[in-house]
């Protein structure tokens, strides 16, 4: 069975570890947050100028000036911080920033990432902080479905969408599998029960590396 | 004395002419001087060139000027309206805009306040973002230059000041506040309080009365 997205957002809190400070892109990636071990603590900051992110506010009326980077009413734990977008782009764009999980519409093998404009359609373009995130964090996890609506795979040999990040992308978590990105190949780490490698590759237009620690993807009943 | 405090937002927005670059702090839903930007709308400034952000997500201040476009440049890291296709009308009907990543939008603004006449990023290269700049190797990593974003006004929302114009602000609403207010020739402060000298503890001011020429006070209803 394929991953949920409070699935995938499980598995992705999974590997982050204790003490990190991670930020967490708006839309699927702020699930991650609910899915951290209990007793794990790290520390989530938010581009709008929050270190220490709590869970959303749920009683009303909600305090309008306490939000996310999505306009989430939210907490802000006991040690939190605020501070202003300058300074918070300093942690982005300095490097003090371990993990940040984003959507994506492709990752090609190289780490390139596209997730910010669709060439169809007629929307109003919208980068936000994903450009700075892409290139001033340590590590780039993507969240994402292994296939668009369209039935293609969102990895790709080259990105044909534009690009929010050159060879940024270190690990692609998806409903159906686990990749690192290593050197500009892709190699596969976890994969569901139900497909086999053949199927994946014969769907897959890069050639995937399978780790020769290869596990079964899965995660509890969410 | 110094008094930097003026009875009204349309005192404050006065000598805002047509076709002024404006910076406004403010981010999503928080943190935007609905009252000057209201004030704006109410004298019928135009042409104006807004930085900032978003589009601000209430229908207040920003909205209004948008709507009966009196904008004709809008300088924004995420151009969307969620829930209606004002932007893309406006666009449309000619409006500019200039996309830049949040990070960049930031720094370009505090190097304004800063006397700097730009800085060096990585942030964009090799996206759309980076084509037309000047990009140099530092250490064998490829940086686009970003040239400081000057204003002639920055309109700040903060929630208390003083006559000197120190200004203290409210969780998440702080926001841009401090690099717009940093960035603007001239920064107009709305706060939602003013308080005597000496009552803001020194040690959290955060945006101190240097950066600010005026400061109104708005009570909201």
């Amino acid at each position: 069975m394929n991953l949920t997205r409070q699935q995938i957002a499980w598995r992705v809190a999974q590997d982050i570890p204790a003490g990190s400070y991670v930020n967490l892109g708006s839309g699927m990636p702020i699930m991650v947050a609910e899915h951290v071990p209990h007793g794990r603590e790290v520390i989530f900051h938010s581009e709008n100028g929050l270190l220490g992110v709590g869970p959303r506010q749920t009683r009303e009326p909600f305090d309008r000036n306490l939000i996310n980077a999505g306009n989430m009413p939210v907490t802000l734990l006991p040690g939190g911080a605020f501070f202003h977008h300058g300074d918070s782009f300093v942690m982005v764009r300095g490097g003090h920033i371990d993990i940040t999980v984003l959507g994506a519409y492709q990752v090609a093998a190289n780490g390139d990432l596209a997730n910010w404009d669709l060439p169809q359609g007629r929307k109003a373009p919208a980068v936000g902080g994903a450009m700075d995130l892409a290139v001033g964090a340590k590590q780039v996890f993507v969240m994402m479905e292994y296939f668009a609506k369209d039935g293609t795979c969102k990895i790709v040999p080259e990105c044909t969408l534009p690009l929010t990040g050159q060879g940024c992308v270190t690990t692609i978590y998806t409903d159906i599998a686990v990749l690192d990105l290593v050197d500009d190949r892709v190699v596969l780490r976890e994969l569901i029960e139900g497909i086999t490698l053949q199927t994946l590759q014969a769907e897959t237009e890069v050639e995937l590396i399978v780790s020769t620690q290869l596990k079964l993807l899965q995660a509890p009943p969410l | 004395m110094i008094n930097k405090i003026l009875p009204s937002a349309a005192d404050a927005v006065l000598t805002i002419h047509d076709g002024a670059v404006i910076l406004c702090g403010g981010f999503a839903s928080c943190g935007f001087a609905d009252e000057l930007l209201e004030a704006l709308h109410a004298q019928g400034t135009r042409n104006l060139t807004i930085v900032a952000n978003n589009p601000e997500v209430a229908e207040r201040g920003m909205a209004l000027l948008l709507r009966d476009q009196r904008i004709s440049k809008l300088v924004c890291s995420y151009s969307r309206k969620e829930g209606t296709t004002l932007i893309e009308d406006l666009l449309d009907d000619g409006m500019e805009l200039e996309i830049i990543p949040q990070g960049t939008l930031a720094e370009r603004v505090r190097c304004a306040g800063a006397g700097i006449p730009g800085f060096y990023t990585r942030t964009g290269v090799g996206t759309p973002l980076a084509l037309g700049k000047e990009h140099r190797d530092f250490d064998g990593d490829t940086f686009i230059f970003e040239p400081a974003l000057r204003a002639d006004f920055a309109f700040v929302r903060a929630h208390r000041g003083d006559r000197w114009g120190n200004l203290v602000y409210d969780k998440s609403a702080r926001n841009f506040n401090p690099v717009m207010a940093m960035g603007g020739a001239r920064t107009i402060a709305q706060v939602d309080e003013i308080v005597g000298l000496g009552e803001l503890d020194p040690e959290t001011i955060i945006t101190p009365g240097i950066f600010v020429q005026h400061v109104v006070e708005t009570r909201e209803p």
